[in-house]
């Protein structure tokens, strides 16, 4: 390569074979994007066939496709990619690196995704239809009773994962390795950090899931029986290597939506974080404790007593350290002279919901009780008030907070602060009441429902697509800030964020620190 | 600290790619050997270990009679007919037991089962000893043939004194694919 200082390549090359970080990090965004929306369409199919009982649009085999791939895809296809991509933009430029440490891999770690999803979703025009077996893909349906399909799931499983897995190893060693002198562990922004520590857990867990698929790929062609009664195994063990990853794996996500709102609540608040070190080991502990609560999943397999109780209690400890990030950031608010710029509503948001998501998951840990909530509507809400009010909202207020930073234009606010309150409310219209079905046995993933649920599906149903329209919103406020947004170099685009992604110039030069930064 | 190289970068990746790798075999070689230990040794999922007990000569407790029923389930789409003789017996701990299950293959083709079984309450199980069972074996029938299949246990002197009733269920799967296509089940 020799020459460093040169601009990026031309056409569509550049995209192809470039090793920069922050063109990588923009096609992470880009396709996370995509994989939103087209996950998001799949949902708009679900919430249409919801909206009132008895079957109208689809066949019910039909409906069972799109749940799964609509779960798969918003996991693995825009939630994750997505923090992927934010953490190539700003890891480097966070710690006075010049690039990422193995920018090769990085390129390719990126490209191999496309395709495995272009697989995932191909499932849906083969020969007896897409996976129908849920997001968790439960032996024996993923196996003994699996369309053909399956054999590209399992493909396209394998590839994500390794995309994953090569991904984390780079930030590790970026994280570990590309500290400009005097960033200290201990100085670094705590969305660094909170990544740090994903990446350990990226790499301890999806090696699982591909175990996991690999072990359903022999039953199915080789003759083994891991998940096969008939022939000695068992399917139970299917749901705990699943879950040994699966509990991991929402905490992977969760993550770096907390290192988000970290950089974020400050910046508005004008007042640094409150309780940093407490904040960095709270971080350790919740990634400590999600290796040995995985069974929280399972309460009603038919686990022996004391099996019930222990993953009871460590179930509910993980509360202590998520507790410890809540009143963190609420103590970083405190008296702060606070603005609430679109980031700022976004990180509110997150808050209060995630908060909601975290007190029903309480619920939820409480064994005998979620015999009743376990497959259940309330699951559904849970889950969406951590994921979608966690993670993706988050990753909307960090685009928010950042984009002036990468294109040098400013996002129209006015439309920002309505993309909030659209989504805040669609989001909550969707999902509230879905614990109230829940509750009264409203099962999980099926395409009909008896009619005392009718009402509050058609809530459901409406706030979904409110929800859903909102991000055609968000989308093309992002493309008229690229195209047309006003112009803006101001190196600090908030006065009070913080940080050495601040110090470069606005938009940010294709090279960064390529002197390594002083660091007081 | 190992260094694996003097790049610190490769040393960490080197490192990390050896912990995935690692992860990976972890499944196998822990995971799965660990799930089946654990169900044997603490007699969850009802599932009683698929090997002979062998006898050790012990006096018959007369004072106490627990009950053993016996449960037969067809996994889904296999044809057999498949029942206890008894549905069920009344027995001392300590005494030798026998009794039959009968099958019989309905079909105009040859075909080969496994039976599997399952102990409730799950407490019971290490106290259930199979001597002589069909479910250690598979069990092939040629069309339209039937067959009596014995079944020889022992209930434990130790069994706790609240059990008073145990159930033994049998799900029969057909595994004649999978015995055809000749690569041996797990
Ligand atoms: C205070 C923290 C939390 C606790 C105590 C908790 C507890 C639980 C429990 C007990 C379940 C199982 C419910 C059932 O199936 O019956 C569950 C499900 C789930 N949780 Fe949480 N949770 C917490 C936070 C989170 C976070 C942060 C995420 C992700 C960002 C998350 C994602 C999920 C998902 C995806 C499921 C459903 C999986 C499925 O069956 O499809 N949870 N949670
Ligand atoms: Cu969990």
């Amino acid at each position: 390569m020799g020459d460093h200082h040169h601009g990026p390549a031309q056409g569509l090359s550049r995209w192809l074979f470039t090793t920069n970080h922050k063109d990588i990090g923009t096609m992470y965004l880009w396709f996370s994007f995509a994989m939103f929306i087209l996950g998001g369409a799949f949902a708009m199919i679900i919430r249409a066939e919801l909206f009132q009982p008895g079957m109208q649009l689809v066949e019910p085999a039909f409906f069972n496709q799109m749940t799964t791939l609509h779960g798969l895809i918003m996991v693995f296809g825009a939630i994750m990619p997505s923090f992927v991509g934010l953490a190539n933009w700003m890891i480097p430029m966070m710690i006075g690196a010049p690039d990422m440490a193995l920018p090769r891999m990085n390129n390719w770690s990126f490209w191999i995704l496309p395709p495995a999803f272009l697989i995932l979703a191909s499932t849906l025009f083969m020969e007896g239809g897409a996976p129908a077996f849920g997001w968790t893909f439960y032996a024996p349906l993923s196996t003994t009773y699996a369309p053909p399909s399956v054999t590209y799931f399992i493909f396209s499983i394998h590839v994500l994962g390794l995309s994953s897995i090569m991904g984390s190893i780079n930030i590790i060693a970026t994280v570990m390795n590309m500290r400009a002198p005097g960033m200290t562990y201990m100085k670094m922004p705590l969305f660094v950090w909170t990544w740090l520590i994903t990446a350990f857990l990226l790499v301890a867990v999806m090696p699982v899931l591909a175990g996991a698929v690999t072990m359903m790929l022999m039953d199915i062609h080789f003759g083994t029986s891991f998940f096969s009664a008939a022939g000695g195994g068992d399917p139970v063990l299917f749901q705990h290597v699943f879950w040994f990853f699966g509990h991991p794996e929402v905490y992977i996500i969760i993550l770096p939506a907390f290192g988000v709102v970290s950089q974020i609540i400050p910046a508005f608040s004008r007042k640094p974080l409150f309780g940093y070190a407490s904040m960095v080991y709270a971080t350790a502990a919740i990634a400590f404790l999600s290796f040995i609560v995985w069974a929280h999943h399972m309460y009603t397999v038919g686990m022996p007593i004391a099996g019930e109780l222990f993953f009871m209690y460590a179930t509910m400890l993980i509360a202590v350290p998520t507790g410890v990030k809540v009143f963190n950031w609420i103590t970083t608010m405190w008296r702060g002279s606070m603005s609430f710029e679109t980031p700022m509503l976004f990180s509110i948001g997150f808050l209060v919901l995630f908060t909601i998501g975290g007190f029903t998951g309480l619920m939820l840990s409480i064994a005998p009780a979620d015999f009743q909530y376990h497959d259940s509507y309330f699951v559904v809400a849970h889950f969406h008030y951590v994921m979608v009010a966690g993670a993706v909202f988050s990753m909307t207020a960090a685009v928010y907070y950042w984009l002036p930073k990468w294109c040098g234009r400013m996002y129209n606010e006015t439309m920002g602060k309505t993309h909030f309150w659209i989504s805040f409310i669609g989001f909550n219209v969707t999902f509230f009441p879905q614990h109230f079905v829940g509750l009264a046995g409203m099962p999980r993933r099926i395409p009909d429902y008896a009619l005392q649920f009718a009402d509050f599906n058609m809530m459901s149903s409406i706030g979904a697509f409110i929800y859903g329209a909102s991000q055609i919103m968000f989308l093309y406020n992002v493309i008229a800030t690229i195209v047309a947004g006003k112009p803006t170099s101001d190196e600090k685009v908030w006065d009070g964020a913080e940080g050495l992604e601040w110090t470069v110039a606005t938009p940010a030069p294709y090279h960064t620190f390529e002197t390594p930064p002083a660091v007081r | 600290m190992i260094r694996v190289s003097k790049n610190p970068t490769v040393d960490t990746a080197a490192k990390l790619v050896a912990v995935a790798i690692g992860m990976f075999a972890f499944v196998f070689v822990v995971m799965v050997p660990l799930y089946d230990v654990l169900c044997d040794a603490l007699g969850i999922n009802g599932k009683t270990d698929g090997s002979q007990y062998t006898s050790v000569p012990v006096a018959i407790d007369d004072s106490r009679t627990v009950t053993v029923q016996f449960v037969a389930t067809n996994n889904e789409g296999m044809p057999w007919e498949f029942g206890p003789s008894v549905t069920a017996m009344k027995v001392h701990p300590g005494a030798v037991n026998d009794t039959v299950f009968f099958a019989r293959n309905p079909l105009s083709k040859d075909m080969v089962a496994q039976a599997i079984p399952s102990i409730s309450p799950a407490r019971a199980v290490k106290y259930f000893h199979k001597t002589e069972c069909f479910c250690f074996n598979q069990q092939p029938l040629e069309a339209n043939a039937k067959a009596e299949m014995p079944l020889q246990f022992i209930i434990d002197q130790d069994l706790p004194k609240d059990i008073q009733t145990i159930t033994l269920s049998y799900t029969i799967f057909d595994v004649t694919d999978a015995v055809s296509g000749s690569l041996a089940a797990r």
